[in-house]
């Protein structure tokens, strides 16, 4: 069982039989009274977020969550192909699950895949990935002013801004969380 | 790779935050600037020097935020000194180590030689009221374990102040008086002004507990009945849990979120009397205890009493806090029996209050965490 002091960002907990995951966290003390955490809690199945005091001394159960490195083979209609590098094993997951980033998956992409009582409930991407430029008009000469952007496609087939001295061919690395460009990486 | 922004360029090296450590790297490149984002791995540390993290607070070299947020805290500490001796209180500074801390059930205290850091001043000053003073003030440090939020610090400063021969209202006046003279007509909080002009607006525990929690609440009820007015008003509580742990549950869940939206400072009043802590209870009313918080912009910001004075309630209420504390398997902390003496001998009627000075600088700088207005948070000792 976890206490209050266990309370951090991605603890999993389990909720009613539901599997949560902590989003955020405060300490919160009444004058006088005790201390609690106040807790937002993501469900892991439906994503719907709950807040809870959760008074010091008060107990949490551990959910019954496993995390397996898996790597993303390859996309069927609107699912997404997993494989397990330990024993082979393959799992199809929704791209849904994935949300925004699922088009800034490329073949053999690392992935941290989260099992809720041995069912894929949540995929989590490398922060940055590495992408190439596939389409971008040239940027206009000149213009070299600090913030002006323009769109690129990378190999993926995602959409991106990028700044206007990527060209046709550069790598780039990409935020998976904000979809954002981060900057120009030499080919490796 | 380990990315981190360079913060100091010396001679011959340069000072990179990275999220997990602070880097000393010898000969930087030329094109190195301060706030630069780099690639620390790269490069030779100084004898394997690695700062300990500073939890993303600017210690080495101080923002001109963070600056600005002390000299607040200066000027602030300036008009409290004033506003106190305008009025005529001697200014006292008491132990900061004693044997007896405060016996409170959530409060922890921390060991300090042969005994222990004070969680609050209020024991020694009322010996000060017994002993013959009659208005008295003190800012001071104070130290309380395991608390560490944006409100909390395990070591931060308390102005603490009472007045013989008078009562609560008193101390409600001087309240208002002096969060207006250290903050002005506003509080600006984020987007939101906070009205801090006296006078305040006053409201019962009770009502609060009612208008905002749909709770009602007797003072008299059992732990009990009172976790089932709490269900039934829609809250989620637990079954068997203590009466304060039953009504905080509420407070937390209704009344808390509501005293945040408020747009005037108020004083919560009449608290009822399983919550009385130091208070004298209301005459002809026993479940009711003179005692008021106030909030601002949904900070608590200061806990009044009308100071229980009679040495055998007082001496009573010790026990039953120690007994409730050894129930719940917490430290048991012996009883100050200089102030149960000093009760004896005759505390006259009084008044007092404790306010969190930080969190008056909170209010007067804006700042969202008490981290920012101390000249050393806890994380950067």
């Amino acid at each position: 069982m976890y206490d209050t002091s266990d309370i951090r960002k991605g603890l999993k907990v389990l909720m009613d039989g539901n599997p949560y995951n902590v989003i955020e966290f405060q300490f919160v003390k009444p004058g006088k009274g005790a201390a609690f955490t106040r807790t937002k809690f993501k469900n892991l199945l439906t994503g719907a977020v709950v807040e809870r005091n959760i008074r010091s001394g008060e107990k949490l159960e551990p959910a019954n969550v496993e995390t397996r490195d898996m790597q993303f083979l390859y996309k069927e209609g609107g699912d997404l192909v997993f494989m397990d590098q330990t024993n082979y094993e393959q799992v199809t997951i929704a791209a849904d699950l994935i949300g925004d980033a699922h088009d800034l998956m490329k073949d053999n992409l690392p992935c941290t895949v989260v099992f809720f009582n041995e069912r894929p409930v949540d995929v989590t991407l490398p922060t940055f990935v590495f992408l190439e430029v596939t389409a971008s008009e040239p940027g206009v000469r000149g213009d070299t002013s600090g913030n002006v952007q323009k769109p690129a496609t990378v190999e993926t087939g995602a959409e991106v801004s990028v700044p206007l001295f990527i060209r046709v061919g550069d790598t780039i690395k990409i935020d998976t969380r904000t979809h954002e460009y981060v900057e120009r990486v030499n080919k490796t | 790779m380990q990315r981190g922004r360079v913060v100091a360029l010396l001679d011959g090296a340069a000072i990179v935050r990275t999220q997990r450590a602070m880097l000393t790297v010898a000969d930087p490149p030329a094109s190195w600037r301060i706030g630069m984002f780099v690639d620390a791995e790269t490069r030779e540390l100084i004898g394997g020097r690695e700062h300990l993290p500073t939890s993303g607070s600017e210690i080495t070299r101080l923002s001109p935020a963070r600056i600005a947020n002390l000299e607040a805290r200066a000027r602030a500490l300036a008009t409290v000194r004033a506003f106190f001796a305008e009025r005529g209180f001697l200014e006292v500074e008491t132990p900061l180590i004693v044997p007896s801390p405060g016996l409170e059930i959530h409060l922890d205290a921390i060991a300090a030689g042969d005994g222990y850091l004070i969680t609050s001043p209020e024991y020694s000053m009322k010996r000060l009221l017994a002993g013959g003073l009659e208005k008295i003030f003190q800012v001071c440090k104070c130290f309380r374990g395991n608390e560490s939020g944006p409100h909390h610090a395990g070591e931060f400063t308390m102005i603490e102040w009472y007045r013989a021969f008078d009562t609560i209202e008193a101390i409600a006046r001087d309240t208002e008086e002096l969060v207006h003279a250290v903050c002005g007509d506003h509080a600006v909080l984020g987007d939101r002004r906070i009205s801090l002009a006296p006078p305040w607006r006053r409201m019962t525990v009770r009502e609060a507990m009612q208008e905002w929690a749909g709770v009602r609440v007797a003072g008299d009820e059992s732990a009990a009945e009172l976790t089932a007015a709490v269900r039934t008003a829609g809250i989620e509580i637990a079954d068997g849990l203590a009466w304060d742990d039953a009504f905080f549950t509420a407070w937390l869940a209704r009344v808390d979120p509501a005293l945040a939206q408020l747009d005037h400072a108020i004083l919560i009043v009449d608290w009822p009397a399983p919550l009385a802590a130091l208070a004298r209870r209301k005459d002809g009313d026993p479940t009711t205890a003179l005692r008021f918080e106030a909030y601002v912009g949904g900070m608590e910001l200061a806990n009044a009493f009308d100071e229980l004075v009679d040495p055998d309630e007082q001496a009573q209420r010790f026990r039953e806090e120690q007994a409730i504390r050894r129930e719940r398997g917490r430290p048991v902390y012996p009883i100050d029996t200089k102030l149960i003496a000093a009760l004896y001998e005759g505390m006259p009627p009084s008044g007092g209050i404790a306010l969190g000075f930080d969190r008056l600088v909170m209010l007067a700088t804006g700042a969202s965490t008490i981290a920012h207005v101390q000249t050393f948070a806890d994380s950067e000792r």
